[in-house]
Order: C-alpha cells, then structure tokens, then sequence
C-alpha cells in the first residue's frame, strides 16, 4: 500500500512524499514506516505510543479511528494510507 | 525572513472569499512549491468551516476534506504548501488559538482582517519549529505577483 506523507512530517522522511509498504494492516504499515524513518515517531506518537490527538490516519477515504478494527484493519497493496495533521484555529 | 509568493489571481481569492463568508471565518489550502526562501503557491483551494457552533471567530477544515485535497495537490506535482483563514473584524494577527492549533510545520499559515465584510489587511505567518514543543509563528514576507 502507499503512505501519503504530509509536507511538515517530509524532512522526518528523508524528504518523501510517499512511501510504499508491505504490511497487512494498518498498524504493520506504520510500524514499517517507523521503523524506515525513526525520527517520525515523535511526531506522530505521544510518550505513551498513542497516535497524536491531532493526527488523523486515513485507509483511502475513511478515518481509522472510527473502522470497527481501527489500526488493525487489513489493508491490501491498493490501499492508501494518508497521514493528515488537523487545520482548525481563529480569532 | 521567508517569502510567501502568491500570484495575483490566488491573492485576490483568498481575500474575497473572506468577504464572501463574513460576519463567519473563511478557510482553504495553499497548494504550490517549495522555493529557496519560502512558498511558491500556485492555487488556492477553499474548505468548509466545519466549526458551525462559533464560525464567527473559529475555523476547522475537515480531515476527511484534506485527505482529498493533499491527494488532489500530490496528484498534480503540487504540496500543500500552507492555509488560509479569515479574521472578521479582527486584526490579521495570529492569535494563541490560532498557534495551538497549527500542526503543520513549515508551512504558511495566511489571515485577512475582514472589517464589516471589507477584505482589509493580510499577512502570512510561517510555522517555525521542529516538533509541537518549539513550534512557533514567524512573520514572512507576502510578495504579490501579476
């Protein structure tokens, strides 16, 4: 499957954009992009290895945290994973 | 100091969208290319304001509407290079909202004031830093093309 790496976490990722994985769900897949870019993890997980409160994770269009099996959904080679920080703010 | 180059066209958008939604908050991306010293931003896309509850002095881009749009801009050879928000009747400053909640190191991060629905100043803020403990607003220069 193909990761979509947004624009801040690019220098933690040796400057990709994208990073195509091999796992078979959605927790492999991130533990191999971890494990190729270990300077990522702090920016995507909390000190108790929980997946920061403004990243979003994306399986093609749905949110991961409201897929019955959250991070261990199957995914399959097709599948796109897109990692989203949140854009909120105001006056 | 970093350099926001938006072409006129793209300039003009983002402020007239900030007319269009006022007394409420107006928000979108930034799509373009890194240069040496800043952005290059070559289209501005607009988002909802999903924050209906206090739209007047916040705003909120839905993940699932960014996911499309970062798929859209990568598609296209493009990044989204930084957002864009309104500020009705108020000064196009950031504000500590605005700073808690930006996530996107490196990228700009664009206000208009919209002063009884009049676009008035904008300016561009980079989002400095390398992680969520150091992050912080840094002026850039907004330069204007076309």
């Amino acid at each position: 499957m193909t990761i979509f790496i947004p624009t801040p976490l690019r220098s933690f990722a040796g400057g990709n954009k994208t990073m195509e994985v091999s796992a078979g769900t959605v927790a492999g897949a991130l533990d191999e992009l971890m494990s190729a870019y270990p300077e990522l993890r702090r920016q995507l997980f909390n000190e108790q290895g929980k997946v920061r409160a403004f990243i979003n994770l994306y399986l093609n269009d749905e949110d991961v945290r409201y897929l019955p099996l959250k991070e261990a959904t199957e995914v399959s080679a097709k599948d796109t994973l897109s990692i989203i920080p949140s854009i909120a703010g105001g006056c | 100091m970093s350099v926001l180059l938006l072409s006129r066209i793209v300039y003009d958008a983002i402020r007239a969208h900030g007319e269009e939604t006022y007394p409420h908050e107006c928000c979108g991306a930034l799509l373009g290319r890194a240069a040496a010293d800043g952005w290059v931003v070559g289209s501005a896309i607009r988002a909802g304001n999903t924050r209906t509850d206090s739209a007047h002095n916040r705003y909120r881009i839905a993940p699932a509407e960014l996911v499309r749009i970062q798929r859209d801009a990568m598609r296209h050879g493009f990044e989204i290079a930084g957002f864009y928000h309104s500020h009705p009747d108020h000064p196009a400053r950031w504000s500590e909202t605005d700073l808690a909640e930006a996530h996107w190191l490196g990228c700009s991060y664009v206000i208009t004031e919209v002063a009884a629905g009049q676009a008035r100043e904008t300016n561009s803020f980079l989002l400095a830093g390398n992680n969520e403990e150091d992050k912080r607003f840094e002026t850039e220069t907004i330069h204007v093309q076309g």
